[in-house]
C-alpha cells in the first residue's frame, strides 16, 4: 500500500499537449469510414426504392412518378441499410453530420432533365423492350397454338 | 434508538450516470431498509418488433444501451441466427468478440473513470477517460461510429476489419498497458482508494448465490458465473478462458475484477487476431423465424449475463423478443448491500455495482 502513486503520471502530463481538441476552432478528424449523411448521385439512381423499404426508420421516400428522393436527415440513423441494399450504388455515406437547425428540412434531389442525346437513348431502349416483349408474347401464343394444335 | 426517516436518493444524482430512484429507511446515520423503483426510462422497445422486420430490428437493440450497444446487436443477431438454423462463417464470430471484448474495455474503463469521480479522485477519473479515448478511435476507425456501430447484422457483421488494421488494433492495446498499469496500481494499492472502497457494501458468496447475481458483482463475491465458459460464437476456440475471481465481496472487490478484466479483454483480442481464419464476412439470409420456432440465448455483457428470448411466427415480423439484463437481477444485490451501511456509502455502493438502468428498462 503506498499514497500518491498517480504522482509520476500527473507530473508527466504537465509537459505533455492536452489530449483534447478545440473543436469548432480546429475541424474534426474522420477516418475513412466515418458516418455523417448520406448523399444520392441522382444520375445513377433508377429509383428502384429498395432504399426505401429497407430504411428503419422510414426517413427515405421514392417516388418514381415524379422522378425524386427525398431523405429526412433528422431521422436517419446512418445504419447504412439503404447503401448496402443499392443496387447501383450510388448511395454513399459521406463525413460531417447534419448541421443542426431551428426545423426539421428534408432533403430531396430530382432525376436531372435529360439532354436530346439521352432522351433519344433511352426512347431506343424503351422500344427495344416494347420489341422484346412483343416477340416474346407472339412466340408464347404461337406455342399455345401448336400445342392446342396436337391437342386436336 | 433514533426515528426512522425517508430519504429519497434519485433520480438525479451526480454519481448515478441514469436515472434509478431509492428510498432510504433511515435510523441516525445507518441505512436499514432501501426500496428501489425504475421506470424512468422506459421506452417500449420490445414491442417495437411487431414494426420493425427482423432485420432491422437489429438497428432497435443497438440503441437500447449506449455502452452495451454491440453486444445488444451480438445477442439478437445469434439469437436469430439460432432461431433460423444459421451457421455464420468464423470470420465474422471473431470480429464480433473482438469488438465485444473491445466494448467490455470501452466500458470497464468508463466505469472506473465514473467510481474515481464518485470517491472525489478527479485526476484518476480524467486519466480513465483519457485511456477509453483509444479505444473509441478503433471503434470510429473500423465501425464508423463511436458508440454504435451498425456493425453487427443477422447473418455475419457488415464490415471488415483488413489483417493490417487488426494488428494495429493489438498494438494500440499493447501501448496502452503500461500507462494502464499505472492506473492498475492506484485503484488496487493506493491508500486513498482503499481506505474509501474497502469493508463497504460487503456480500458474502452465499448470499450472491441466492440472489442470482451477475457478471462481476457476482464475481467479486467468488462466485464463478461469467456466460463466456459456455463458448458461444468465437469463444469457443479460445484456448483457455478463466474468469476474474475474487473472494472479498467488498467495493474494493468490485473494483478489483473489473480492472483485471481489462487485461483479459486485451489478452482474448490478441489470442483472435492471431487466429482468425480468413473466410467471408457474411451469410445471405433467406426466408423467414418459421411459425411456432423460439430460441433463447445469452450473453456475456461487461455487466453480466444478458439474456434473449425470440419467438417467430412465419412472417418477417417476430411475435415475442425479449431480453433480461444484468441490472434487473443485481438491483436485488443492491438494496442487499445498501441494508446497514452508512448514509454517506449509499452514493458509492450503488456505484460499484454498475447500474445499467436504460438496459433493464429498455
Amino acid at each position: 500500500m503506498g499514497s500518491f502513486m498517480l504522482t509520476k503520471m500527473s507530473f508527466r502530463n504537465l509537459f505533455k499537449k492536452p489530449v483534447t481538441k478545440m473543436y469548432p476552432v480546429e475541424p474534426p478528424v474522420y477516418t475513412s469510414r466515418s458516418k455523417g449523411h448520406v448523399v444520392n448521385d441522382i444520375k445513377e439512381c433508377i429509383l428502384c426504392g429498395i432504399c426505401e423499404k429497407r430504411c428503419p426508420t422510414g426517413a427515405i421516400v421514392v417516388d418514381k412518378p415524379a422522378e425524386t428522393w427525398t431523405i429526412n436527415p433528422f431521422a436517419c440513423i446512418q445504419c447504412m441499410f439503404c447503401v448496402r441494399a443499392c443496387p447501383k450504388s450510388c448511395l454513399t455515406m459521406e463525413h460531417g453530420y447534419t448541421p443542426p437547425s431551428t426545423s426539421m428540412y428534408t432533403h430531396t434531389d430530382t432525376k436531372p432533365e435529360l439532354t436530346a442525346e439521352e432522351q433519344a437513348e433511352k426512347l431506343a431502349r424503351e422500344k427495344e423492350k416494347a420489341e422484346r416483349l412483343a416477340a416474346a408474347k407472339a412466340a408464347k401464343q404461337a406455342q399455345a397454338g401448336e400445342a392446342d394444335n396436337g391437342k386436336e | 434508538m433514533g426515528k426512522k426517516t425517508i430519504i429519497p436518493f434519485g433520480p438525479q444524482h451526480p454519481v448515478l450516470p441514469e436515472p434509478v430512484h431509492v428510498d432510504l429507511v433511515v435510523e441516525d446515520e445507518k441505512v436499514i431498509e432501501a426500496i428501489p423503483q425504475i421506470g424512468f426510462i422506459h421506452r417500449g422497445l420490445e414491442k417495437l418488433v411487431q414494426k420493425k422486420d427482423f432485420m432491422q430490428f437489429v438497428a432497435v437493440t443497438e440503441r437500447i444501451c449506449g455502452i452495451c450497444a454491440f453486444g445488444h446487436s451480438m445477442g439478437y443477431s445469434e439469437t436469430i441466427e439460432i432461431l433460423m438454423g444459421l451457421e455464420i462463417p468464423k470470420r465474422a464470430q471473431y470480429l464480433r468478440v473482438i469488438w465485444h471484448e473491445l466494448s467490455r474495455i470501452h466500458s470497464h474503463l468508463l466505469w472506473l473513470g465514473l467510481l474515481a469521480d464518485g470517491f472525489g479522485y478527479e485526476n484518476l477519473f480524467m486519466q480513465c477517460w483519457r485511456l477509453r479515448e483509444n479505444v473509441l478511435g478503433i471503434f470510429e476507425k473500423t465501425t464508423g461510429g463511436r458508440v454504435i456501430f451498425s456493425a453487427c447484422n443477422v447473418g455475419g457483421v457488415t464490415q471488415d476489419i483488413e489483417d493490417g488494421d487488426l494488428k494495429g488494433i493489438v498494438a494500440i492495446l499493447d501501448g496502452m498497458r503500461s500507462e494502464y498499469e499505472e492506473l492498475l496500481k492506484t485503484f488496487l494499492y493506493d491508500s486513498s482508494v482503499k481506505n474509501r472502497l474497502s469493508g463497504i457494501g460487503y456480500l458474502s458468496k452465499q448470499d450472491a448465490e441466492s440472489l442470482c447475481l451477475a457478471g462481476p458483482f457476482a464475481r467479486a463475491s467468488g462466485l464463478v458465473e461469467d456466460c463466456r465458459l459456455d463458448g458461444y460464437g468465437g469463444y469457443g476456440d479460445l484456448a483457455a478462458f478463466e474468469p476474474v475471481l475474487s473472494e472479498d465481496g467488498d467495493g474494493h472487490a468490485r473494483c478489483e475484477v473489473r480492472a483485471r478484466e481489462v487485461y483479459q479483454s486485451m489478452d482474448i483480442i490478441a489470442e483472435m487476431v492471431s487466429k482468425i481464419p480468413d473466410t467471408p464476412i457474411s451469410l445471405p439470409v433467406k426466408g423467414m423465424p418459421g411459425a411456432g420456432t423460439a430460441a433463447v440465448h445469452h450473453v456475456e455483457q461487461p455487466r453480466g449475463e444478458s439474456f434473449y428470448y425470440a419467438k417467430g411466427n412465419g412472417t418477417k415480423f417476430l411475435s415475442r423478443f425479449r431480453i433480461r439484463t444484468p441490472t434487473s437481477h443485481n438491483i436485488g444485490g443492491m438494496t442487499k448491500i445498501l441494508q446497514g451501511c452508512d448514509l454517506a456509502d449509499v452514493a458509492l455502493n450503488i456505484l460499484t455495482i454498475d447500474p445499467c438502468i436504460s438496459c433493464t428498462e429498455r
